[in-house]
């Protein structure tokens, strides 16, 4: 599979004359457009730093660009604008603005491995998927995604309860997301399922939902798992110079 | 056959509980039918999946670890994980406890603070569904007590991600000839092909389902599905086979989903290898909760006259 690379000439670099002679030669214009200088000069040099204090990016700068992972991406097959090779070159160049204009797809990174399985250097570019997701919601570049949205109504119950109950995540999810409940696709499914269920799994499926699984004893461990997660809340947040009181 | 793995720890984890129902009946209902006997941890908890490590991985193998510390508590020295993402996180935590010292202090600070045992690397093995069959029964076992073959159905083998990648967390794998492959994994062909059932050449064993947004992000979802699906079909396959709760409802629900929203229809089957397993061995759908899984197969079943 191809590494599509980006272009760097894009429309807006583009420049076109009306009337431009030079040296005597008329070289009006598209057939002879012009590009926009591209010199760089907005740097965020902490930028590489700050990923790599997060969970996740630790291991960006062992990096060479090889561009296995890109490669391999199961994301990249179907969306080549999705390419984790280029970000990671973007983060350690310091590169923000180039980087932000991917800024709504990094989320979609769906942890399959395959990045990290190919990289002969440990980067761990799934990972790094993670941190800068999380370094670009944290910095305010972009809102909560739907997968941190999801990763943390889920979190929050495996936290309280040491359990999960997936009805409970679905509905959560979707009350959080603002989306209906009943979309066609699942109505679809629930009603083939409703069709077919013996009555003794039906209700044991509809006491889950009234009486929560939950893992017994789990109390201490709750307690000891939210002290810990507000302390690593905070520590994320220091380590990208943002005010710890802010964190939710 | 050897002895090994006659009686382990049994961690069926949230999914089991849920919408993977089926596989937990099955996976029980197999063991029975081979003699097996699965003791279920006590109190366990949620491994975290793929979502509580993007919260913090440490605290991610903190759950694991609890849960590896239950099974050394009751005194075992393996426990069976049948859901990919439960199996990958008790492997990652193993891994990380071996060779980070912070996954340690945060383990023994969590746990200490919880009130349990402080699990170190090394006391219990994890093993997956497909590992407990094959090392306990393997392909010769299962042969002979096959009652009702697989003869005619067209299997394709679907391993996902989890239970190969990344590959250092499995120093088991890829050891040579017996071992399992991380690149082209093979158990649960063998174990199928024991049973008599023709396994496709599927080129995506391994290739990823979308699991972890198959409701965040259901659009890529459906996409990954679509192409599963679509190929195993293009192989000629009757039914894919799987070996984990998300792989299996995700495939399921982007089933129906591509063909209400992209209104492409594929109608390739979707059975766990538990359930096609325990009806070789003569159980009966039902029993292996045929009517639980969310996709119909009822008319394949009749046709190969699995019932």
């Amino acid at each position: 599979m191809p590494i599509h690379e980006k272009t760097l000439i894009r429309p807006e670099n583009l420049v076109t004359h009306d009337h431009l002679t030079l040296e005597g030669v008329d070289v009006s214009g598209h057939w002879s457009t012009f590009i926009n200088s591209r010199a760089v000069t907005d740097y965020n040099e902490q930028m590489q730093e700050e990923i790599a204090a997060l969970p996740g990016g630790e291991y960006i700068h062992r990096c060479w660009q090889c561009g296995s992972c890109t490669n391999a991406c199961t994301v990249n097959a179907i969306n080549p604008d999705f390419n984790p090779r280029y970000w990671i070159y973007l983060i350690r160049m310091g590169m923000q603005d180039e980087l932000l204009r991917d800024k709504d797809i990094i989320w979609q990174c769906v942890s399959c491995n395959k990045c990290t399985y190919a990289c002969p250097r440990d980067v761990n570019p799934e990972g790094v998927m993670k941190a800068t997701s999380h370094w670009l919601e944290l910095k305010g570049f972009t809102e909560k995604k739907p997968s941190m949205v999801f990763d943390e109504a889920f979190s929050e119950q495996v936290f309280a309860t040491g359990k999960i109950e997936d009805g409970k995540v679905l509905r959560e999810f979707f009350a959080r997301t603002k989306q209906p409940l009943f979309q066609d696709w699942l109505v679809a499914l629930i009603r083939g399922l409703v069709m077919r269920l013996p009555v003794g799994l039906l209700m044991k499926l509809g006491l889950a939902t009234v009486f929560h699984p939950r893992t017994r004893g789990w109390g201490r461990a709750s307690k000891a798992i939210e002290e810990y997660v507000a302390e690593r809340h905070a520590a994320d947040r220091r380590s990208l110079h943002l005010d710890v009181q802010g964190a939710e | 056959m050897s002895g090994k793995y006659k009686k382990v720890a049994y961690y069926p984890g949230c999914a089991l509980e849920g919408t993977g129902h089926a596989y937990n009946r099955s996976t029980k209902e197999l063991g029975k039918a081979l003699g097996l006997e699965l003791a279920e941890l006590k109190n366990w908890n949620c491994c975290g999946a793929m979502e509580v490590k993007n919260v913090d991985p440490k605290l991610q193998t903190y759950l694991s670890a609890r849960n590896l510390s239950i099974a050394e508590d009751m005194g075992f020295e393996t426990v069976m994980a049948p859901c990919n993402g439960c199996y990958h996180n008790l492997k990652k935590a193993e891994y990380d406890l071996e060779h980070d010292q912070a996954s340690r202090e945060v383990n023994a600070r969590l746990s200490e603070k919880a009130g349990h045992n402080t699990y170190a690397a090394g006391k219990v093995e994890t093993i997956h569904a497909l590992d407990w069959i094959k090392e306990a029964i393997g392909e010769e076992g299962l042969k002979v007590r096959v009652k009702n073959s697989l003869k005619g159905l067209k299997v394709a083998n679907y391993y996902g991600c989890m239970y190969t990648r990344p590959r250092h967390i499995f120093p088991e794998k890829d050891q040579g000839p017996g071992s399992e492959s991380t690149s082209k994994p093979h158990f649960m062909d063998d174990l199928l092909a024991a049973a008599g059932a023709e396994n496709v050449d599927y080129p995506l064993k391994t290739a990823c389902c979308g699991g972890a947004h198959t409701l965040s992000d259901s659009d890529t979802s459906t996409k990954l599905v679509l192409n599963l699906l679509t190929t195993a079909e293009a192989c000629g396959a009757d039914v894919i086979a799987t070996e984990c709760p998300t792989c299996h409802t995700g495939l399921e629900m982007h089933q129906v989903r591509a063909e209400k929203v992209l209104g492409r229809k594929t109608s390739v089957k979707i059975l766990y290898f538990t359930q096609l397993l325990g009806m070789a061995l003569g159980l009966s759908p039902r029993k292996v909760g045929v009517h639980e899984n969310m996709s119909d197969s009822s008319d394949l079943i009749r046709a190969k006259r699995l019932a």
